[in-house]
């Protein structure tokens, strides 16, 4: 029988929550890494049993941890020598490349008053498995950029194109730091990345990393001089179904966005929703056009707006929408969902997956009919990631 | 020599230690020198103490000894006689701040 395997990043460590396919009886394991924040679990498409979670502090830096068993027990890869019996190789390691003969000056990025500030690594966001090789993963960093480890884990490596892109000094952080945060890879062509960085915008590579284009052709931001500047903008999440690669969905800052030209161009897809603010945003596993966010009050105040916890659908690729709201607190309601915390199983039905600031998963095993908690009371929730076993 | 070197509960953690780990450290026994050896025994500890790059300690750590603050002595200034010979451990401390 089919099992999910739910990945839960938290403020104060990872929760690994399963069930079978009917997604009603759940099992809590953790917390794992007990006090550390837990940016992003993921696991590898080639090998369910492969997860790579990111372990961040502000005292002691950046871990990446690996799992070979699904979850259950964990180890910080690195550690051996070189092949040149050189210094050990070591997992958390993320310095920029910018050697003279593979990468790209250390240049500076705009700050939030405008003057130039020079780059420097704080944490990872958001790990991506590769589709085809467990030791393959890509790594979207703050300050940002992007990393690739070909060994598991053990050691990173720059893809520098993307920091080096001309565009560089436009770049500024959001409020939560200027994060690489979304990586899609495609899987209809393994050289095209999708990526997102706040705020700079949307990137593709169509060449496997070496060099990146801005995809921001359509966006409209009034927080940046120039509204349609081809830089600048607050990306807060992108989706894409694996099943139409060229198809889109982005949660900006404000405005919901849709391209159907693999982010060649956008258009705004906002529709009837009563806010266009939001974090995350995700697609149905066998509708491509089935999308679900959640509306978040506005830039000043990130919670859901009238105290009232809803998702919304739309069923035509955006523009019209409905609140799903079964399951969910409808009074006192004041939580934010982050970026990174909604996922969507491949069961059918569909399950949908969210996770609040205010500690609570909630589950759908009915594309969103109904909902209910799978836990209520775990540190906020940074990450939701799902797995479907078979 | 045998130096003693007590890390902060995160750090046993990722680790895999005790609270005190002790060090083979050849003179001269400076900050440097047993940061080099603790990180040498202890892989995983290499960024979390020290960053990668610059090995300038991480903004939200100290080191006590002796009821001394050395964050702020050179790296390569010897550390005071009682932790040569042992007899007190070098501290690593996480500042307090935040939760």
């Amino acid at each position: 029988m089919s099992k999910v395997r739910v990945l839960v990043g938290t403020r104060k460590g990872a929760f690994v929550l399963t069930a079978d396919g009917k997604r009603e009886k759940w099992e809590v394991s953790g917390p794992h890494f007990s006090g550390w924040e837990m940016y992003h679990l993921k696991g590898s498409p080639a090998d369910p049993n492969r997860i790579y979670a990111s372990q961040t502090s502000g005292w002691f830096g950046q871990v990446i941890q690996r799992s070979n068993d699904g979850g259950k027990t964990w180890e910080s890869p690195g550690g051996g020598l070189t092949a040149e019996g050189g210094r050990p190789k070591v997992s958390n390691k993320f310095a920029y490349d910018t050697s003279a003969e593979t990468g790209k000056p250390l240049t500076t990025h705009q700050w939030y008053d405008g003057t130039q500030h020079a780059w420097e690594f704080k944490r990872v966001w958001h790990l991506e498995p590769s589709l085809t090789d467990s030791d393959t993963v890509y790594a979207g960093v703050e300050d940002a950029a992007i990393f690739r480890s070909t060994d598991g884990g053990s050691s990173w490596h720059e893809l520098p194109g993307l920091r080096g892109h001309g565009t560089g000094p436009k770049w500024q952080p959001g409020a939560g730091g200027m994060c690489l945060h979304t990586i899609i890879l495609d899987p209809s062509n393994p050289k095209r990345i999708f990526i997102a960085i706040s705020a700079a915008g949307a990137f593709r590579t169509d060449d496997g990393g070496k060099t990146w284009k801005p995809t921001n052709q359509g966006l409209h931001s009034q927080y940046i001089p120039d509204p349609k500047a081809e830089i600048g903008h607050c990306v807060h999440h992108m989706a894409m179904n694996p099943k139409r690669p060229n198809v889109l969905f982005m949660q900006k800052h404000w405005d919901i966005m849709r391209s159907d030209d693999a982010g060649d161009s956008w258009k705004e897809v906002s529709g009837n929703i009563p806010t266009d603010f939001g974090f995350v945003i995700d697609i149905h596993a066998h509708e491509p056009d089935t999308i679900y966010v959640v509306p978040i009050k506005s830039d000043a105040e990130h919670f859901v707006p009238e105290g009232k916890l809803r998702v919304y659908r739309s069923r035509s690729g955006g523009n019209e929408w409905e609140p799903l709201t079964k399951g969910l607190p409808q009074k006192d309601c004041y939580v934010n969902v982050l970026r990174d915390a909604m996922a969507v199983d491949s069961l059918d039905k569909c399950g949908i997956y969210f996770g609040t600031t205010g500690g609570q998963v909630y589950a759908s095993a009915d594309a969103g009919d109904t909902w209910a908690p799978i836990v209520r009371d775990l540190p906020a929730v940074y990450s939701v990631e799902v797995q479907t076993l078979s | 020599m045998k130096i003693r070197v007590e890390l902060p509960q995160h750090l046993r953690t990722l680790a895999k230690t005790g609270r005190e780990v002790q060090l083979e450290v050849q003179p001269p026994v400076t900050l440097r020198s047993v940061l080099d050896a603790l990180e040498a025994k202890y892989p995983m500890l290499r960024g979390t103490i020290r960053d990668h790059v610059t090995l300038q300690r991480r903004a939200f750590l100290r080191f006590f000894a002796c009821e001394e603050d050395l964050s702020h002595q050179s790296p390569d200034a010897p550390l005071p006689d009682a932790v040569v010979s042992g007899k007190e451990p070098l501290l690593v401390i996480g500042a307090i701040a935040g939760g």
